[in-house]
């Protein structure tokens, strides 16, 4: 086990990872290390899903996970639960921002997680939500997991429907379902599953109950076993939606088989400077996977 | 407005000539209709954005205080699939299913016969007789394939036209793989793979597409354990014989009221036995020669849709009545021709069926059953469709029961279930019979194709002997006991 406490274990409180943020008070519950590897050997969750935390010992991977979610929503208890690891992630408002990276083994796959800074959208041009977008648009994650709060799931569902705007290949984990419950809000995550047209998965990662079920979701989707038909939005007025299409008709032609044109498009329309510079350089054909490029660089 | 006038515009370049647009061209294209929609475009798409996420959230939260949504899928697979009502239910629907066949095919299937064999027959005859064919080849033609493939299309078609349709319906709602999910269970206690159930489903229709479906079977012990056991879904084939013995025999031992239900209950009663037969050897083979793990799968339950249902009767009338009645009439026609050469042809006194008949009754008479039935299952080995023609040709024959002045061979002319209970009685059947007859439809070596299909799968000699023996042998054992604790109960 990699549970090991940290050396400067006791650190101040970090209400930005944490719904309850009180991350002190899990450090003072924590048993000693040798009872924590014991009680995680026996647990049914772990003999279930045949997690192999591999910390940051990252040497080669199979697949890439993005772990993506708006900021408190438990996104870091995912990441720490899923690699082993015990760190805070730096994505502090309006400061630089570090991607945290862990790694893990799973059926078989090593894996490669890679905890993207909390975000409540991905238009908006600020820093976390730059790096955020593009990671997920040109990191090319084999899955982009979006850890969702079960108690706030309206709000979630921008970011989410953001995501599957960009990638089809997403896991919805809807985290703090104890939370939920507690309010006495009932989540049907089959229906969600319908609606959003991916993998949804209803975990308490704070008690690590249902990581087991999401991993098997993530290896589903990396292997291509599953495969999402995701949810497009449909509520725009008619003049965007002919203005859209358009514009995604002329992409497929200059990028053919990009994977996300209408997202691009809706983009381009939004003037975003990343995306317009993307398109000028080309860039778009490394998501296209040509092997040569369709246009001439500007 | 704007938008109307420029979308032909924007097709152009790229629609006439297929020249992709460069990359100025995309964003020239870009700056043009962002004027076009406006400048307020960052809010018209925050707001689509959270139109749909709020129509999403709400569908699936309920809140405190709020009576749950109604979800009408949870709602039937909480009862379709719990551990109390699952099966209940599941014998229900299908006794409902086929008490709807036996009671319904009654009447199409009298008037069938009487149309194609009351006066089909006769009027061929005279057709013969003006064309002055010898005797032979109007007895061949006539007597033995013609009136096979009569009795083939009136004893089948009706029910047929009635179960296809009604299995086709529960299938297209999406029960069938609920079923799939009720039985995961146990094929997982049996050591066997879940996803058994799937190919068992399959089995129900044909047993060569159910071996054939268990190449979504990853583990290759698990997959053999499919393969052999495959046999114990009662195929198209069999159905009929099920449902004509039961209502004939089972049905008939009660008041006309109750006919129906309980002779549909027997049918469901055999149905489940191959199941838990199924499940059985599954075990046995488990814990025996084909000993291992047992993988799990996730079986994802399909929403339910409600059939499309016109379109469900025709294809299943096209896809499975008439194929499968096709696949009888192909099969019965060369037969009927044997059983009447066989009928005809003499060693010294008796005919070559009456000689073998004998030889087989012995063996037949000790597992309950008789050499008629016997000789008709080996007939029958291409198709269990024409199991019950055979039997019925086969016991005109040997009981010497004629109709209307025909020779040896003719079939007796019986429109009715009353004049078809009449032969069965004079071939000396009784309820034991009838009872081991659908035991041992249920219980045999899987039909040649099925066999073939088997082989080509495993690639294996060994295996294809097992799948096609094991059952014939189990089939053996089962009607001998059931004849000799019948008889011992009987007193006889």
């Amino acid at each position: 086990m990699t549970l090991q406490p940290q050396p400067n274990a006791p650190q101040p409180p970090d209400y930005s990872d944490l719904l309850e943020g009180d991350d002190s008070f899990t450090l003072t519950i924590q048993p000693p290390p040798g009872d924590a590897s014991a009680g995680c050997t026996t647990c049914p969750s772990h003999n279930a899903t045949h997690l192999q935390r591999l910390g940051i010992d990252m040497g080669e991977w199979d697949y890439v996970v993005a772990l993506g979610g708006n900021p408190n929503v438990g996104k870091s208890t995912v990441f720490n639960a899923l690699t082993g690891l015990r760190q805070h992630t730096g994505n502090w408002p309006g400061k630089t921002v570090t991607r945290a990276e862990g790694g893990f083994e799973y059926g078989g796959h090593r894996y490669k997680l890679v905890d993207l800074p909390g975000t409540y959208s991905l238009l908006a041009t600020s820093l976390d939500e730059e790096v955020a977008r593009d990671f997920i648009l040109f990191g090319q994650p084999d899955v982009t997991v979006v850890v969702v709060d079960a108690t706030r799931l309206e709000r979630n569902l921008n970011l989410v429907l953001q995501v599957l705007e960009i990638t089809d290949r997403v896991v919805v984990c809807l985290n703090l379902m104890d939370e939920a419950r507690r309010h006495g809000l009932v989540v049907d995550e089959r229906r969600l599953a319908r609606d959003l047209g991916v993998p949804v998965v209803p975990t308490e990662a704070r008690q690590r109950k249902g990581l087991s079920e999401l991993l098997q979701a993530i290896d589903g989707v990396a292997s291509g076993r599953i495969v999402g038909r995701p949810h497009r939005i449909q509520s725009e007025p008619p003049a965007l939606k002919r203005a859209v299409n358009q514009l995604k008709t002329q992409l497929e032609q200059a990028f053919p088989g990009l994977p996300n044109a209408r997202w691009v498009a809706l983009r381009l329309l939004d003037g975003d400077p990343r995306i317009v510079e993307a398109v000028q350089r080309g860039e778009l054909n490394d998501l296209a996977a040509l092997p040569e490029p369709a246009l001439a660089a500007a | 407005m704007n938008a109307e006038l420029t979308f032909p515009a924007g097709r152009q370049p790229g629609g006439g000539e297929r020249v992709a647009p460069s990359a100025e061209a995309i964003l020239d294209t870009a700056r043009r209709l962002r004027w076009e929609v406006g400048g307020d475009f960052h809010q018209t798409l925050m707001e689509a954005i959270y139109t749909d996420a709020a129509t999403i959230a709400d569908r699936a939260v309920t809140r405190p205080g709020e009576k749950p949504r109604f979800d009408l899928d949870r709602t039937i697979d909480r009862v379709v699939t719990s551990r109390i009502w699952g099966f209940p239910l599941m014998i229900l629907l299908f006794a409902v299913v086929f008490w709807i066949t036996i009671t319904g095919a009654n009447v199409p299937s009298r008037l069938l016969a009487d149309l194609l064999i009351g006066q089909g027959v006769p009027f061929l005859h005279g057709l013969a007789d003006t064309l002055r064919l010898p005797l032979w080849l109007s007895g061949l033609l006539i007597d033995g394939m013609y009136l096979a493939t009569a009795w083939v299309v009136s004893v089948m078609l009706p029910p047929m036209a009635i179960f296809f349709p009604l299995f086709t319906l529960l299938e297209d709602f999406g029960y069938l793989p609920r079923v799939a999910f009720n039985l995961d269970n146990l094929y997982k206690k049996a050591g066997a793979h879940g996803k058994q159930s799937l190919s068992m489903m399959m089995g129900f229709g044909c047993n060569a597409a159910g071996v054939v479906a268990t190449r979504i079977i990853d583990s290759p012990r698990e997959r053999l354990i499919a393969i052999i056991t495959n046999n114990f879904a009662l195929c198209n084939g069999r159905w009929p014989t099920q449902i004509l013995i039961a209502s004939l025999f089972i049905g008939g031992m009660v008041s006309a009221r109750w006919a129906g239900l309980i002779s549909a209950l027997a049918v469901v009663g055999i149905a489940l036995l191959g199941v838990l037969l199924s499940f059985l050897v599954s075990l046995s083979l488990s814990r025996t020669v084909l000993k291992g793990q047992v993988s799990t799968f996730s079986l994802e339950l399909p929403p339910y849709r409600p059939p499309r249902f016109w379109q469900t009767i025709y294809t299943s009338v096209i896809d499975r009545t008439i194929m499968v009645l096709w696949r009888a009439i192909v099969f019965a026609m060369p037969a009927g021709a044997v059983i009447w050469l066989i009928a005809n042809i003499h060693l010294g006194d008796l005919t070559l069926a009456q000689h073998l008949v004998s030889l087989l009754n012995p063996v037949g008479l000790l597992i309950g059953l008789n050499g008629v039935i016997l000789l008709a299952y080996i007939v029958a080995i291409p198709a269990n469709e024409i199991v019950i023609p055979t039997v019925l040709m086969l016991t005109v024959l040997t009981t010497g029961v004629t109709g209307q002045g025909a020779g040896a061979g003719v079939m007796f002319e019986a429109n009715s279930a009353a004049d078809m209970m009449t032969l069965f009685r004079a071939g000396g059947w009784t309820l034991l019979t009838a009872v081991n007859l659908m035991l041992f439809s249920l219980i045999h070596n899987p039909c040649s194709t099925t066999i073939f299909t088997i082989f080509k799968e495993t690639g294996s000699r060994k295996w294809t002997i097992i799948a096609a023996l094991l059952p014939l042998l189990m089939g053996f054992t089962v009607t001998f006991f059931v004849a000799q604790i019948w008889r011992l109960l009987a007193g006889g």
